[in-house]
């Protein structure tokens, strides 16, 4: 009989220091389906994944392909096998057009000349066959998240990859986009390639997977036939116990203005218009102000302009009374405004320093945390991010003294999250801040999150998860193209109406 | 054992060796080259040093001799170091070294000042210069190794022009120190007689290894070492959390500077050199002291004995047979040496690498031997 797996990953078990990453699991994968990877963050999905594309090498056990052992060195030898990795944080050159970065490492060339006609047929041809929409000429740079990843997926492609691995693909999509890419990975395991897909959210795994396969701490769990389970079943599962996915919460009782923002301009990098156009609203304490819409319509600059990380052009911006228009952003922190960025790696963390800095880096400068003299207090630091590490539940290898970069991506924001709500902020601006959590940590930071806005903190949210926009929000102001284009009632609105003012489709001038 | 090869202190010790080894081997092959039939003699002369010399006073007293030029390398070490911790490069310790030593003579044989002033105008006169850098980085975006570059030569040619005020008549050196202004040689406390009667032997080695010292305490302990690395290691999230980055910079840029001007007096205030004010070129002190920063491994111990090792390598060159070749072989068998230095990072990469395959090397052979034992049951 013919083998039924395409690949097979059995008895895999990769240690970090500290942590068993890997302990003892297997995976087979069928040819042509769509196999889901699913568990809490730090369970082991990308450093088994990374085992399978060769960046890791595991301790124990083997990979098959089609039955027959194989040794996977480097990235090299995966693409050899005809395995393809679409990254959590995109691999791309920016300065590079769409083409360009496609065939990076393959070109076609005779005699040593580039044949990039042959090279952009090819791509045009795999492009519509598989409705993988992309401008060829495009600068990586210029395009959006989607189509980034659009590249990423023509990429494995091209190179006719068989086994595509998609590593969190839609963390950082609109949920059109989302969409789109669920189509996408329909089409193409209808054409025979087989799809590894790690995603933490359960609609989607329901919606386009076959099977799934369930990790815990490292250990495997299961593996389950989608058609026969359940979103219930599938996170008890995952975290061992049932999971609200709605938040209760009561009706906001809202206070004071705690932030005042009078029509603020912001420039764009992008482009020479201004991202931010004469934007007005306030945020009163004990509630959740939500800011939805599209990627890209200029909620990004907003958050800058507010938290003070791009000045402004035009506008005044108030905090608790005071004028900080101007303010620098040490000044807005120690007021009482904390940030959870959208970019954990670029502004959130400083990925070199171990977790217990990173826990204390709005905060070191304290008389808690420094002397007079300017030493750091290490003890005190380290019983403070120990407690962080626990109320919040950050897995790591080593604890505090665990490197950051080493973190998985879900540990890294749940630090995050930690320390800019334990700063017990006045007002919180959050963007994506459940961004690669698990159900179960989403729960737990929604509710700290409706905690924060009962004890009378002043909450501003920043998601393009509609899920979260509904659930979590008091009042939701719709942002289209810099400018607000509503302002809306969660209670009254539907998803459809929201998706309707998020297009552009429908405006009214925001209730002031 | 594996264990210990994983370590990241023991790795970078080993890659450091690793290099040394290299560079040695290297300029051994060069040496065979222009001439064989001296190549090994004049390699081991040069690990040798001053153990080339029979009697044990000797051995002694170079061996201080040694000591007194590598305080000067292991502040501009220390000085690259600092700077690249807040991710920049500071090319231009050779110029904040070249003040000092300007700032340092003029200020003991034109206005005979005694020692520690003039030690103190030295690191002034380096912080100031790195200043000038600082500025132009934090608030015109100027790249700091340009303006460093270009100040290079203007403190080289300034320093001639400023020293020319204090040389003797008949030949293009400064004055002697110890004839015009004793009180600005920096005091020995009874080292020199440990020396074997060395005078150049001060105090000031000693004060190198205590800044070296304190260099790690501020890097590793205060609150100012914790944003400067934070702002080294990702700037924009030191940004997102309120650190004052264009200060920091400046500040940054000052204490680098103020580290290669003390170098500057620590050798030149013992009288052991003194200024040639017709010099076209930058002393290579301060580009040597990118040598020690980086084979220290990036850590101010580390670099304490790194900065060591490159004088030990220079001036054992000196010994080289000049019968066989020119007087030149020593500097370019050292700077063989010195640039194989600056590859610590890739020996840690392929030590790891190494290790790696190794290990699966191993562990493919116990699988083998398994399914064979299978076998045969
Ligand atoms: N390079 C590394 N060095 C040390 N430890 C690591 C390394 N990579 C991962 N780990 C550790 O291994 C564990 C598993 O990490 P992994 O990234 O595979 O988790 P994950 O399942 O992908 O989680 P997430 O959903 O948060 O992305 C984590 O505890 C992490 O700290
Ligand atoms: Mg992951």
């Amino acid at each position: 009989m013919e083998n039924p797996y395409a690949i097979e990953m059995l008895h895999i078990t990769k240690k970090f220091p500290g942590i068993i990453a890997n302990d003892d699991i297997t995976l087979q994968l069928k040819k042509g389906e769509i196999h889901a990877l699913l568990g809490e963050n730090g369970a082991g999905k990308s450093t088994l994944m990374s085992v399978l594309f060769g960046l890791y090498q595991a301790e124990e056990g083997v990979i098959k392909k089609d039955g027959r052992e194989v040794q996977i060195k480097n990235p090299n030898d995966a693409n050899d096998l005809g395995i393809g990795m679409v990254h959590q944080h995109f691999k791309l050159v920016e300065c590079f057009t769409v083409l360009d970065n496609i065939i990076l490492g393959v070109e076609p060339n005779k005699h040593g000349f580039l044949q990039k006609q042959e090279a952009r047929e090819k791509v045009l041809a795999l492009s519509e066959r598989y409705g993988l929409h992309v401008d060829p000429d495009a600068l990586i740079e210029d395009i959006t998240v989607g189509m980034q990843q659009r590249t990423e997926i023509l990429k494995m492609l091209y190179r006719d990859n068989e086994i595509l691995i998609f590593d969190e693909p839609t963390a950082v999509l609109t949920p059109q986009e989302i969409d789109e890419l669920m189509q996408i990975m329909k089409n193409l395991s209808a054409e025979g390639k087989s799809i590894l897909f790690i995603s933490h959210k359960l609609n989607e795994i329901m919606e386009v997977s076959d099977r799934v396969t369930v990790l815990r701490k490292g250990k495997y769990i299961g593996t389950v036939e989608t058609a026969k389970t359940s979103k219930e079943e599938l996170s008890r599962m995952m975290v061992g116990r049932d999971v609200e996915f709605v938040v209760a919460k009561d009706e906001a009782k809202p206070g004071d203005v705690v932030l005042d923002v009078e029509g603020i301009t912001v420039a764009s990098k992008v482009h020479s218009n201004n991202a931010v156009k004469d934007v007005s609203f306030q945020v009163h304490a004990g509630e959740i102000l939500c800011i939805a819409g599209i990627d890209g319509n200029g909620q990004t600059e907003l958050v800058y302009g507010i938290t003070g990380l791009e000045p402004l052009k035009a506008g005044k911006l108030t905090l608790c009374g005071q004028d900080i228009t101007k303010a620098p952003i040490r000044r807005r922190s120690v007021m009482g405004m904390s940030h959870i960025p959208e970019d954990r790696h670029k502004h959130g963390l400083v990925l070199d320093y171990s977790l217990e800095y990173n826990m204390v880096l709005q905060r070191y400068f304290e008389p808690e945390f420094t002397n007079k003299a300017g030493f750091l207090k290490r003890p005190q630091i380290r019983k403070y991010a120990e407690k962080l590490i626990d109320q919040y539940d950050v897995r790591s290898g080593q604890g505090p003294i665990t490197v950051a970069r080493s973190m998985s991506g879900g540990n890294q924001q749940k630090a995050i999250v930690a320390r800019e709500l334990d700063k017990d902020p006045k007002l919180l601006v959050a963007v994506q801040p459940t961004r690669g959590l698990d159900v179960g940590a989403i729960e737990y930071i929604h509710k700290q999150l409706v905690a924060q806005r009962d004890a009378g903190g002043a909450v501003l949210l920043v998601s393009l998860e509609l899920d979260e926009v509904m659930s979590l929000s008091d009042r939701i102001l719709v942002m289209y193209e810099g400018e607000i284009v509503g302002e809306l009632d969660p209670k009254t609105t539907t998803v459809e109406e929201l998706g309707l003012y998020m297009a552009g489709a429908k405006r009214k001038e925001a209730a002031q | 054992m594996k264990k210990i090869l994983k370590n990241q202190a023991v790795q970078s010790l080993l890659a450091s060796l690793l290099c040394v080894l290299a560079g040695l081997l290297i300029g051994y092959i060069v040496l065979l080259f222009i001439n064989p039939a001296g190549a090994w003699e004049a390699i081991v002369t040069v690990v040798k040093n001053f153990f080339y010399y029979p009697s044990k006073a000797a051995v002694v007293k170079y061996f201080g001799n040694t000591l007194v030029k590598t305080a000067p390398l292991l502040m501009c070490g220390l000085s690259v170091l600092f700077a690249y911790k807040v991710g920049l490069f500071n090319i231009g310790a050779a110029g904040q070294y070249v003040v000092g030593v300007a700032a340092s003579l003029y200020l003991a044989l034109a206005l005979h000042m005694p020692w520690y002033v003039c030690l103190i105008a030295a690191m002034l006169a380096g912080a100031l210069l790195g200043a000038i850098s600082g500025l132009l980085k934090s608030y015109c975006n100027v790249n700091e190794v340009i303006s460093c570059i270009m100040l290079n030569w203007i403190s080289l040619y300034g320093t001639n022009l400023l020293l020319n005020n204090v040389k003797e008549t008949a030949s293009p050196y400064t004055f002697n120190l110890v004839n015009v202004n004793a009180s600005a040689l920096i005091p020995s406390m009874g080292l020199s007689k440990l020396f074997a009667g060395n005078r150049y032997v001060t105090i000031a080695i000693p004060i190198a290894v205590i800044v070296a010292i304190l260099v790690w305490v501020i890097l590793e302990k205060t609150k100012f070492g914790y944003e400067l690395r934070a702002t080294g290691n990702n700037k924009n999230a030191a940004k997102y959390c309120g650190m004052n980055e264009k200060r920091n910079i400046i500040l940054t840029m000052m204490i680098s500077g103020a580290l290669a001007g003390l170098g500057a007096a620590l050798l030149y205030l013992t009288g052991f050199e003194q200024w040639q004010c017709s010099q076209s070129s930058v002393p290579g002190m301060g580009f040597n002291g990118i040598a020690a920063a980086f084979l220290g491994g990036l850590n101010p111990i580390g670099t304490i004995f790194s900065s060591y090792f490159i004088q030990h390598i220079t001036n054992g060159g000196a010994y080289v047979d000049k019968s066989m070749y020119c007087a030149q072989i020593s500097d370019l068998i050292s700077s063989i040496i010195i640039y194989l230095c600056g590859f610590v990072a890739f020996f840690k990469y392929f030590m790891n690498s190494a290790i790696d395959r190794r290990e699966a090397k191993k562990a493919e052979k116990l699988a083998r031997a398994e399914t064979e034992e299978g076998g045969q049951k």
